[in-house]
C-alpha cells in the first residue's frame, strides 16, 4: 500500500470495517438485483416477457419490485426442518455458505488508493497481502455449508446433492489453483490490489491486462470458477429436474440464503476474474487525463463495477444456453481436461517469460 | 403379407391335435386355441414361424353378451373369459409385417394358462393387467400383483358384474391407525425385502 | 426389489417429481450413483377409459380418446373411429380420410415437439424447450381453428369427421410450418452438435433390436434401434399408401438416436401434410347467393316454418358439426343409421329430424353388428391399436387400447440397469411416456 503518512491503527481498522460493511451490502444488493437480471435476461433469451406483476401503487418498474416481493415471501414462510434431519446443522449450513461467500467480497479491490485529506485511503476493504489465497480458502470453507445441508436434510436426495456438490467443488478448487499459477507467476504477487495495479502498464498503448497475456487461463478460470460456484452448465448439485439439490429440505429464508449464496459467489467469481484478468479498476487512458485523485478513484470503482456486471452478464448467457453436464463427465472435465491444460499453460508461461527477460 | 398362414395353421392344427376354429383373413386372422395349449402354440409360433413380437395380450368378459340384442354369444358353454394374444411377425430388416395373428383362448373359470413371460418379457406387465382388471390368473404366477390399481383395491373392475359406480372401502396409512404426529421412523425409507 | 449389500440404498423418484412427466413412480436401488435395479410403478393416472367405453354410446367415447395420449389427441380420435368403422363396415369419404391424415400428422408434430422440448429442459437447456413450445403454440392455434379446442379435440366421428376445414386453414397451417421449421432449426443448432448434450445422450439408454422386439416396443424407440417398422408403411390405412414419405431409422438405439429420429419425423410429417393439401379432393362449393344463414334456418325450423327449408342452402360454418348439405357428404359417410343428416334435412323434413334423433338419443344410435375388429394406427410412440368388441347394442361391449407407452415402460428397467442417476433423466425423457396413454 503506497501512502504518505502512517495513520493510527484504529483509524485503519475503522475505515476497513466501514468498507467491509459497504462491500458486503454492495454484494447483497447486487445479488438481489441479479435475481431480477436473471429473470429478465432469460426471458429475453427465451422470447418471453418474464416476471412483471409486482407493483406498488400501480407502478410496475419492469418487474424490479419482484426483488422485494420475493424477499418478503421468503421471510414470511414457515421455517421448516425435516424431522428426520439434524436440526442444528440444518440451521447452520446456510449461514456458513453465505457467510463465507459474503466475506470473500471483502477482499476484492474496488478501486485504487485515494489521496484525500492528506492521507491515502485504500479502497480495498481487506487489504491483505495474500488476497488470492484468502478468497480461494473461503470458497473451500463454503463446501462445508453444502455438505452440512445435504447431510442434515435426512433425505437421500439431499445427500446425493451434497455429495455431488462437495466432490465438484473440491476437484475444481485444485483446478483453479493450477490455472491461477500461470498469471500469478507473471504478476509476482498474491495481493489483489497489487495485481490490479500491475495490469495498468501498457505495451505499445495496449494495457497489459491478464486477458491479453493469458487468454487460455481466462477461459479456464471462467469454466473452473463456474464449476466451483455451481453455476452455468455445472449446476448438477442443484440439478432442478433431477434430484432437486442439496437444499431440497429447505424453505423460506434459509432457502433464500442458498440462492443468495449462489449469486454472491457469482459476484465473487466475476470480481476475481475482473481483478486477475480484466485489470480491476483500471480504465485505459484515465491516468493521462490528470483528474483529481478522488474523481479518478471513483471512476475506477465505476469501471470495476461495470466490468463485474459484464462478466456476470456473460455468465447468465452461458447458463441459459447450455444443457447440464452429467456428474462423471463434469469431474472428468476438471481432472482430465482442465488440469492438464492449466499445467501446460504454466509451462508455456514460464518458458516464454524466461525467453523474453 | 408375405407369410403363408395356411402352412402355419396346419402346423398348429397338428400340434393341438384338432383343427383350430378360424375367422378373418389377412392381417385380421383369428384362431381359437385351447387355453391349456396356448403357451405351446405361442412357443411354436415364435420359434418356428417367426412371430417375434407380442403386440398385445388382453381379455374380454363375455358374461351377458347379447342379452339385450339377442346376438349369439361366441363363448362355448360355460366359458366367461377369453384371452386374446396378438402376435406380429416383423421383418427387422425391412420393418414390414410378414403376418399378424390373433389367438383366442377360452379360460376355464378364471384360471388362465401358463404365463408367456419366458417367451415375451412384455407379457409380465400384460398379464398383471389382465389379473388386475379381470381376475384371470396365470397358473405359474401365484404371486401376481396389481399394476394399474392400488394394492388394497377390492375386486376386478373390468368384469361385467363390477358396476361402474361401485365404491371401495377407505384405507388408512400402512401401519395401524392414523397417528397425530409423524415420527422419524415414518420418514426413513424402508428397503423392501 | 431385493435389498442388496449395505452399501446400496433405495431412492424413490416418486410420483411427484419434476422429471417424471405424467405421474409415475420409479423405485431405484442405487450404489453411489449407479443404478443396480429399477422398478416402475404405474397406475397413478388410471381413469377407467375402458370401463367408460362400455357404458357410453359409440360416438360418446371419442372425447375419452382425446385424453389417452393427450399431446396427440387427433391420432387417438382417428384410431378409435377407424376401429368402429371397420367393425360396422362403413367406408368414409375420401376428403374425410385426407382430413384425418392431416390432423393426425399435425398431432404427431406436436407430440414430438413436446417430447424433444421436455427432454432438453430436463437436461438443462430451458431455452430450447421454450423455443419448441412456441412452435407448438402455432400448431395448437391451427388445431383450435379446425376442431374448436387445442387439446381435447374430439374431431372424428364414426363415419367421418365432425366438420370440414375452413377455407383459409391450409394457409394457416403452412405459415405455422414455417415457424416450426425455423424453430426446429434453432433447437437443432442449440442441441445437436452441442458437446454437452451429445455427451449426455450418446451411449445412454441403449436399446438393442432384440430387446425392443422382445418387449413389443414400437415407434421411435424401435426405429432408433434400427428396425424401420412404421404402421403407416407396414399396414397402410386411410390414404397413406398414396403419400410419399420416409421412415427415419437410427443405428444404436441410444437417447441421441431417438432425439434425431423424432426431429426427422417432424420433417416427414410436414411433408405428408403438404402432399395432402395438394391431393385433397375438392371441398364444399357453396354458391354465395340463395344461402340461408344457419341461425335463421334453425329459427324457422323451430317455429315450424319448414316449407322451403329442404330445398334451401344453409350457410353454416364448415367446422360446425352437422353442416350444410353441400359439404356434408364430403366429410361424413352418408350412412343413414350412423351419421347425422345435413341441417337442411334436419330442419326441413320429418325424416331428417327422426334420423337426427335416432342417432343422438340415449338408447338409440349407431349399432354395429356383433363381432370384433382390431385397427392399428401409428401413434406418437408406436403402434396404437384399438380392439373393439360389439354385441349389436348402441354402445361397445369392450374397447381395448393397445398403448404403445405401456410396452416402452415395461422395458424401462432394462435400459436403466447399470446407468447413472443422471442418465435416468435423459433416458426417461426420451421414452416419451405419456401417463394418459400408459394408465388409460
Amino acid at each position: 500500500m503506497s501512502c504518505c503518512v502512517t495513520p493510527p491503527a484504529w483509524q485503519g481498522w475503522l475505515w476497513s470495517g466501514a468498507l467491509i460493511f459497504a462491500a458486503v451490502n454492495f454484494g447483497l444488493g447486487v445479488a438481489a438485483f441479479l435475481s431480477w437480471v436473471e429473470r429478465k435476461q432469460s426471458a429475453l433469451l427465451q422470447d418471453r416477457i418474464g416476471a412483471n406483476r409486482a407493483e406498488i401503487f400501480g407502478f410496475r418498474a419492469l418487474g424490479l419490485f419482484h426483488i422485494f416481493s420475493d424477499a418478503i415471501k421468503m421471510l414470511t414462510k414457515e421455517d421448516f426442518a425435516p424431522p428426520a434431519g439434524l436440526r442444528p446443522w440444518h440451521s447452520l449450513a446456510p449461514i456458513v455458505s453465505m457467510g463465507c461467500a459474503a466475506l470473500c467480497l471483502a477482499a476484492l479491490p474496488f478501486g485504487d488508493s485515494v489521496e484525500f485529506l492528506g492521507r491515502s485511503w485504500s479502497l480495498t476493504p481487506l487489504p491483505l497481502e495474500y488476497g488470492v489465497v484468502f478468497v480461494l480458502a473461503l470458497l473451500s470453507i463454503g463446501v462445508h455449508g453444502v455438505v452440512m445441508a445435504g447431510r442434515s436434510s435426512g433425505s437421500n436426495y439431499g445427500l446425493l446433492g451434497g455429495l455431488r456438490g462437495a466432490a465438484q467443488m473440491i476437484s475444481y478448487e485444485v483446478a483453479m489453483l493450477a490455472i491461477l499459477a500461470a498469471p500469478l507467476y507473471i504478476y509476482g504477487t498474491l495481493d489483489l490490489s497489487e495485481i490490479a495495479r500491475w495490469q495498468a502498464r501498457t505495451w505499445h498503448g495496449i494495457p497489459m491486462w491478464g486477458i491479453f497475456l493469458q487468454p487460455l487461463a481466462f477461459i479456464l478460470f471462467m469454466t473452473a470458477g463456474a464449476a466451483e460456484t455451481k453455476r452455468a452448465p455445472f449446476d448438477l448439485p442443484e440439478g432442478e429436474a433431477e434430484i432437486v439439490g442439496y437444499f431440497v429440505e429447505y424453505s423460506g429464508m434459509k432457502f433464500g440464503m442458498f440462492l443468495t449464496t449462489d449469486f454472491i459467489e457469482s459476484i465473487v467469481l466475476a470480481g476475481m476474474a475482473t481483478t486477475l484478468f480484466l485489470g480491476g479498476w483500471h480504465v485505459p487512458g484515465l491516468s493521462a487525463l490528470g483528474l483529481p485523485s478522488l474523481v479518478a478513484a471513483l471512476l475506477g470503482v465505476g469501471a470495476f463495477i461495470l466490468k463485474v456486471m459484464t462478466v456476470l452478464w456473460v455468465l447468465m448467457q452461458v447458463r441459459w444456453t447450455l444443457p447440464r453436464f452429467r456428474f462423471d463427465q463434469l469431474l472428468d472435465l476438471g481432472w482430465k481436461n482442465i488440469l492438464p491444460l492449466a499445467l501446460a499453460n504454466l509451462l508455456v508461461t514460464v518458458w516464454a517469460a524466461a525467453l523474453l527477460s | 403379407m408375405s407369410l403363408e398362414l395356411s402352412s402355419v395353421k396346419a402346423d398348429l392344427d397338428a400340434f393341438c391335435g384338432a383343427p383350430l376354429a378360424a375367422r378373418g383373413t389377412g392381417f385380421d386372422t383369428v384362431w381359437t386355441v385351447p387355453a391349456a395349449q396356448a403357451h405351446g402354440a405361442l412357443e411354436r409360433l415364435k420359434s418356428r414361424h417367426g412371430f417375434n413380437m407380442l403386440a398385445d395380450l388382453t381379455c374380454v368378459d363375455l358374461q351377458g353378451f347379447g342379452k339385450e340384442t339377442g346376438a349369439p354369444s361366441p363363448a362355448p358353454a360355460g366359458a366367461r373369459f377369453k384371452l386374446v394374444y396378438r402376435l406380429s411377425a416383423l421383418d427387422p430388416a425391412t420393418g414390414l409385417l410378414n403376418a399378424r395373428l390373433a389367438l383366442d383362448a377360452w379360460v376355464d373359470g378364471d384360471a388362465g394358462p401358463v404365463s408367456a413371460g419366458d417367451l415375451f418379457p412384455c407379457a409380465d406387465w400384460l398379464e398383471r393387467e389382465v389379473w388386475d382388471m379381470f381376475g384371470v390368473s396365470f397358473s405359474d404366477r401365484p404371486d401376481i400383483t396389481r399394476i394399474l390399481m392400488y394394492p388394497e383395491f377390492v375386486g376386478h373392475p373390468l368384469r361385467k358384474d363390477y358396476p361402474i359406480k361401485k365404491r371401495q372401502p377407505l384405507i388408512g396409512p400402512p401401519d395401524g391407525p392414523p397417528r397425530e404426529r409423524l415420527t422419524e421412523a415414518d420418514l426413513r425409507p424402508r428397503i423392501v425385502e | 426389489m431385493k435389498a442388496h449389500e449395505s452399501r446400496s440404498y433405495m431412492l424413490n423418484m416418486g410420483p411427484a417429481h419434476p422429471a417424471m412427466h405424467g405421474v409415475i413412480r420409479l423405485l431405484l436401488m442405487l450404489e453411489g450413483e449407479h443404478v443396480l435395479d429399477a422398478e416402475a410403478e404405474i397406475g397413478y393416472l388410471h381413469r377407467a377409459f375402458e370401463k367408460h367405453a362400455e357404458n357410453d354410446p359409440w360416438n360418446n367415447v371419442v372425447p375419452w380418446t382425446d385424453r389417452l395420449n393427450y399431446v396427440s389427441p387427433l391420432i387417438n380420435n382417428s384410431g378409435y373411429c377407424m376401429a368402429v368403422e371397420k367393425l360396422a363396415g362403413i367406408a368414409i369419404p375420401e376428403r374425410a380420410q385426407y382430413l384425418r391424415v392431416i390432423s393426425s400428422e399435425v398431432s404427431r408434430i406436436t407430440d414430438h415437439l413436446t417430447c424433444v422440448g421436455a427432454n432438453a429442459m430436463e437436461l438443462g437447456s430451458f431455452t430450447a424447450f421454450l423455443y419448441l413450445l412456441q412452435a407448438r403454440e402455432e400448431l395448437y392455434r391451427c388445431v383450435d381453428r379446425l376442431t374448436g379446442a387445442r387439446v381435447t379435440t374430439s374431431y372424428t366421428r364414426v363415419g367421418g369427421v365432425k366438420g370440414d376445414m375452413p377455407a383459409d386453414w391450409p394457409d394457416m397451417v403452412r405459415k405455422a410450418f414455417e415457424k416450426v421449421r425455423s424453430t426446429v432449426k434453432d433447437a437443432d443448432g442449440l442441441l445437436t452438435k452441442n458437446r454437452i448434450f451429445v455427451d449426455r445422450t450418446r451411449g445412454t439408454g441403449v436399446l438393442s433390436k432384440e430387446k425392443a422386439l422382445a418387449y413389443g416396443i414400437t415407434g421411435p424407440m424401435l426405429r432408433s434401434a434400427g428396425v424401420p417398422y412404421d404402421v403407416r408403411r407396414a399396414q397402410p390405412y386411410l390414404v397413406y399408401d398414396r403419400l410419399d414419405f420416409e421412415v427415419p431409422v437410427g443405428e444404436t438405439g441410444d437417447n441421441y438416436d431417438r432425439y434425431l429420429v423424432r426431429l426427422a419425423e417432424i420433417d416427414q410429417s410436414m411433408r405428408i401434410v403438404e402432399q395432402c393439401f395438394a391431393q385433397i379432393p375438392a371441398g364444399p362449393i357453396q354458391s354465395p347467393d340463395q344461402a340461408l344463414p344457419g341461425s335463421k334456418m334453425s329459427d324457422l325450423g323451430k317455429r315450424g316454418m319448414t316449407a322451403d327449408l329442404l330445398k334451401a342452402k344453409a350457410d353454416v360454418d364448415p367446422t360446425l358439426e352437422g353442416g350444410a348439405r353441400c359439404g356434408r357428404d364430403s366429410v361424413m359417410a352418408p350412412v343413414p343409421d350412423a351419421t347425422l343428416p345435413p341441417k337442411e334435412e334436419t330442419y326441413g323434413s320429418i325424416e331428417g329430424l327422426m334420423r337426427h334423433f335416432e342417432i343422438i338419443m340415449w338408447g338409440r344410435g349407431i349399432t354395429p353388428p356383433a363381432g370384433e375388429a382390431y385397427q392399428a394406427v401409428e401413434g406418437g410412440n408406436g403402434e396404437l391399436g384399438f380392439h373393439v368388441v360389439s354385441d349389436g347394442r348402441d354402445r361397445a361391449w369392450r374397447v381395448r387400447v393397445r398403448p404403445p407407452c405401456f410396452f416402452n415402460m415395461a422395458g424401462l428397467h432394462e435400459l436403466l440397469k447399470g446407468a447413472l442417476v443422471a442418465d435416468i433423466i435423459a433416458t426417461f425423457g426420451s421414452i416419451n411416456m405419456i401417463a394418459g396413454e400408459l394408465d388409460r
